[in-house]
């Protein structure tokens, strides 16, 4: 509702002009260079940094915690069993089930805690952009699953015929299997990836889009001219504030639903049930 | 940080222009490097160790529920043997109990049987005694009177009664009269020795 009272305003804003106006922000300002890698003619970005330090800084907390573990925990290791256990029993043990599911968690938890991270970039200064938001990280990520589930679905059926064979729904009248198989190999083979990337993506790009709204929107209203703008800058910032828990939540249930997804199809992969 | 980077002043401008759906493909290559460095560090540093504690801490608690029960089990069998025992115990008090008053019972019938025979024995000795010293007094007593009587008699009547047979058969039939009720004392005088 802020966002339409400011409405009116924003056209009277000077959006034009200036070489760095970040409002409204653009798709073009995730792209954010650092510098140039010599002789390749690609640039360090810094989306980039942002994933390298998030993994340097997972690495150092986790090894820290589990060096030397105890029965009785100290409270690092406290807080990394928490999540821990949330992985590997809630979600890799009740989707996958108590046979297969041991196997799969090394994955699951390296995957939740890296998205969770690299997402909450998005609210912690000084990085403050979610890493995820770049597309090709969710790609990336979304790769790996996708390799590992057909793998192990080729490997559980012995072979990639039967794999596929058994992708189709068993029991169907011969006419209806030319609509069907379309739609089944597209399930397991484009379906499924896109939207497991797409939705991580999409997510966070939009998230960052709106806090920067409310933020940039808010300090440009702030530096204007007229002194009643300054003033709807303040509901503007207020509604950056719970905007920002609200991303936190968005942050960690976007890793929550990766994982869950990737479970479920390493699930699917193992169980050998259609 | 957000005025940090101006896309236009790039040289590449044809990354920034790029549909923000299209990855780039350095971040690509770059994320797969660094996620599988990172899963690389999980999978072989972090996850056995957790997969360890994990292991330690259910066999843990599965030996202290174990030990648990054991001890459950071994007081249960301990409440089990004193009951027991206590009720043994209880009914070998009773048993005594019983016995004592049984006994005790006996033992004052007894006394009581042996008190009242004790009793009538005395009693029945006492009562021979009595009865044999009344025979004796009174033989005794018949002699006397007869002496003194025919003393007296013959000092009344002046004649000499000399005869044991008449004599005895005077004062037996004296005292046969007496016994009778015929002779009153008073008639006899106030002497003293005609009151036997």
């Amino acid at each position: 509702m802020v966002l339409a009272a400011l409405s009116p305003v924003l056209s009277a804003l000077p959006m034009s002009g200036e070489g760095d106006g970040h409002f409204p922000p653009e798709p073009q300002d995730f792209w954010q260079p650092l510098f140039a890698i010599p002789g390749t003619g690609f640039y360090f970005t810094r989306s980039m940094a942002a994933i390298a330090i998030s993994a340097i800084l997972l690495s150092w907390w986790l090894v820290r915690t589990t060096r030397n573990v105890s029965v009785v925990p100290s409270r690092g290791q406290h807080y990394t069993e928490l999540v821990y256990n949330f992985i590997r029993n809630d979600i890799a043990k009740d989707s996958i089930g108590a046979k297969d599911f041991l196997r799969f968690v090394p994955l699951l938890f390296a995957l939740f805690v890296f998205i969770l991270l690299n997402n909450l970039f998005g609210i912690i200064p000084p990085i403050q952009m979610p890493t995820m938001s770049r597309v090709a990280y969710p790609i990336a990520l979304t790769a790996i699953v996708y390799v590992v589930y057909h793998w192990v679905g080729i490997k559980k059926h012995h072979g990639i015929v039967n794999y596929i064979k058994w992708m189709i729904p068993p029991g169907l009248p011969a006419w209806l299997l030319p609509l069907v198989v379309p739609l089944e190999l597209m399930t397991f083979f484009i379906n499924r990836p896109l939207t497991l990337a797409l939705r991580l993506f999409g997510n966070m790009f939009a998230g960052h889009m709106l806090l920067v709204v409310f933020i940039v929107g808010g300090w440009e209203l702030f530096t204007s001219d007229s002194i009643g703008l300054k003033f709807v800058a303040l509901p503007a910032w207020l509604m950056a504030v719970v905007m920002t828990l609200f991303e936190a939540l968005i942050q960690f249930l976007q890793a929550y639903v990766f994982v869950l997804l990737a479970a479920s199809y390493f699930s699917d992969a193992v169980s050998g049930e259609h | 940080m957000y005025h940090f980077t101006v896309a236009s002043s790039v040289p590449m401008a044809g990354e920034a222009d790029q549909v923000p759906i299209l990855p780039y493909l350095p971040e690509l290559i770059f994320g797969l490097i660094v996620f599988g460095l990172f899963f690389w560090v999980v999978k072989t540093k972090v996850v056995p160790n957790l997969e360890a504690a994990y292991q330690a801490r259910a066999e843990a608690i599965e030996g202290g529920i174990a030990k648990a029960e054991e001890a459950q089990a071994q007081a249960q069998a301990a409440l089990e043997n004193y009951n027991a025992q206590l009720a043994e115990a209880r009914s070998e008090a009773n048993k005594i109990r019983e016995e004592a008053r049984s006994e005790g019972a006996q033992i004052v019938a007894d006394l009581r049987s042996q008190a009242q025979a004790e009793a009538s024995r005395i009693t029945e000795s006492a009562k021979r005694q009595i009865e044999a010293e009344r025979q004796q007094a009174v033989v005794q007593l018949r002699q006397e009177v007869g002496t003194l009587s025919t003393t007296l008699a013959s000092k009344i009547v002046g004649e000499s009664l000399d005869s044991d047979v008449r004599q005895s058969g005077i004062v037996d039939r004296f005292l046969a009269e007496l016994e009778a009720g015929n002779v009153r004392p008073e008639k006899v005088g106030a002497e003293p020795g005609q009151d036997a």
